[in-house]
């Protein structure tokens, strides 16, 4: 039994992505991550997934970061092998019960004029503003510059 | 179900057919390799995206489509400040070439800017610093790279963000030249990679 509790505790320990998890009110935002930058970029991106356990709907408005001038919610599609990338002005919907994704090849939360660029395996604070829930402040955790999914994760680059 | 299989004849019928297609083109394509080592070949005359171009890399030095010739390559057009889509797709490349071995440097791989207001040639090298891989960083005039992406059929718009700043929306596959400079295909940054490794071989080969 004992075993077995202290088992749990390694697994838990040993999982980053639950460690990065932050909550506040009905919303769980896991695993915020970003690229590291050039030294000369003015841009970074970042991602990470926010669930709504909620019964009312919510909406990621805006964001801010001390690394970052501005910070703006943007969505990326890719049509007929055209790449294009737009600001969502209005934020962003977690419905109620779901989940809103900001992953590579879609949403992404955009830090523009970077203070400084962004360096693999550091951490790299932002605070996001929710229409119901209000202000939650997560770390994004750098990977490689050219990373497909957070570092860990099958589909990243190393 | 008779619809089902209706539509499961059409789709067999439509793969014979690319597959039809693409046995021609690769007939065509083995037999105007002769042709094409003479200088008779005119690139205006094919269909495909490609012609002369004269940009300067980010040393300084003049690269042209005739400089590049010698060796396939496999070519990208997009900007430093493009968040996503241009690391990932240089990642990629990079991940290509560790699979291709000591094969690798039989092939060039070339990243041109679509945005030559912000990206100088400081700014290139420095986005490509980010990866192990040789890549030859493209930049020059605007009129004549906006004469490249047409040639080479790079969709490329200047989009104005609320922000007061701009995003360039742009076409983002990778095209494959072989040593003759002569267009053979695009590829996905998605696609398979043991798939991707495998056309990157027969380039080189060819």
């Amino acid at each position: 039994m004992t075993y077995r509790i202290a088992l749990a505790l390694v697994a838990t320990l040993a999982t980053p992505a639950l460690a990065q998890d932050v909550r506040k009110g009905s919303l769980t935002i896991s695993q915020p991550w970003s690229r590291a930058t050039s030294p000369r970029a003015t841009v970074g991106a970042g991602f990470l997934t926010i669930r709504n356990a909620g019964a009312r709907g919510d909406r990621l408005i805006s964001a801010t970061s001390p690394r970052a001038e501005r910070v703006e919610i943007h969505t990326m599609s890719m049509d007929g092998g055209v790449m294009r990338m737009r600001q969502l002005v209005d934020g962003l919907a977690v419905p109620a019960g779901g989940t809103a994704t900001l992953a590579p090849s879609g949403n992404h939360i955009m830090l523009i004029g970077l203070k400084s660029p962004l360096k693999a395996g550091e951490r790299v604070p932002a605070t996001l503003r929710f229409a119901r829930a209000g202000t939650v402040t997560v770390q994004f955790a750098i990977g490689g510059a050219g990373d497909a999914a957070p570092a860990g994760q099958n589909g990243g680059r190393k | 179900m008779s619809d089902s299989r209706t539509r499961g004849l059409l789709r067999g019928t439509a793969l014979a057919t690319v597959l039809t297609l693409g046995l021609i083109v690769t007939v065509t394509g083995c037999s105007r390799q002769p042709e094409a080592s003479g200088n008779g070949a005119t690139t205006s005359q094919r269909a495909g995206p490609g012609g002369p171009f004269k940009l300067v890399d980010t040393q300084g030095r003049t690269v042209t489509n005739e400089t590049l010739k010698g060796k396939p390559y496999a070519i990208f057009f997009g900007f430093t400040r493009c968040p996503d889509v241009c690391p990932t797709t240089m990642a990629r490349m990079e991940l290509l070439r560790k699979r291709l071995g000591t094969e690798a440097d039989k092939m060039n791989v070339v990243f041109v800017s679509v945005d030559p207001e912000h990206d100088k040639k400081e700014d290139i090298a420095s986005f490509l610093s980010m990866f192990d891989a040789p890549v030859i960083g493209l930049t020059g005039d605007p009129a004549e790279l906006k004469r490249m992406e047409k040639s080479f059929k790079i969709y490329v718009e200047r989009v104005p963000l609320p922000n007061g700043d701009y995003t360039i929306d742009h076409t983002a596959r990778i095209l494959l030249f072989d040593r003759d400079g002569q267009f053979v295909d695009t590829m996905d940054a998605k696609e398979p990679e043991a798939q991707a490794v495998t056309r990157l071989k027969r380039l080189i080969d060819a």
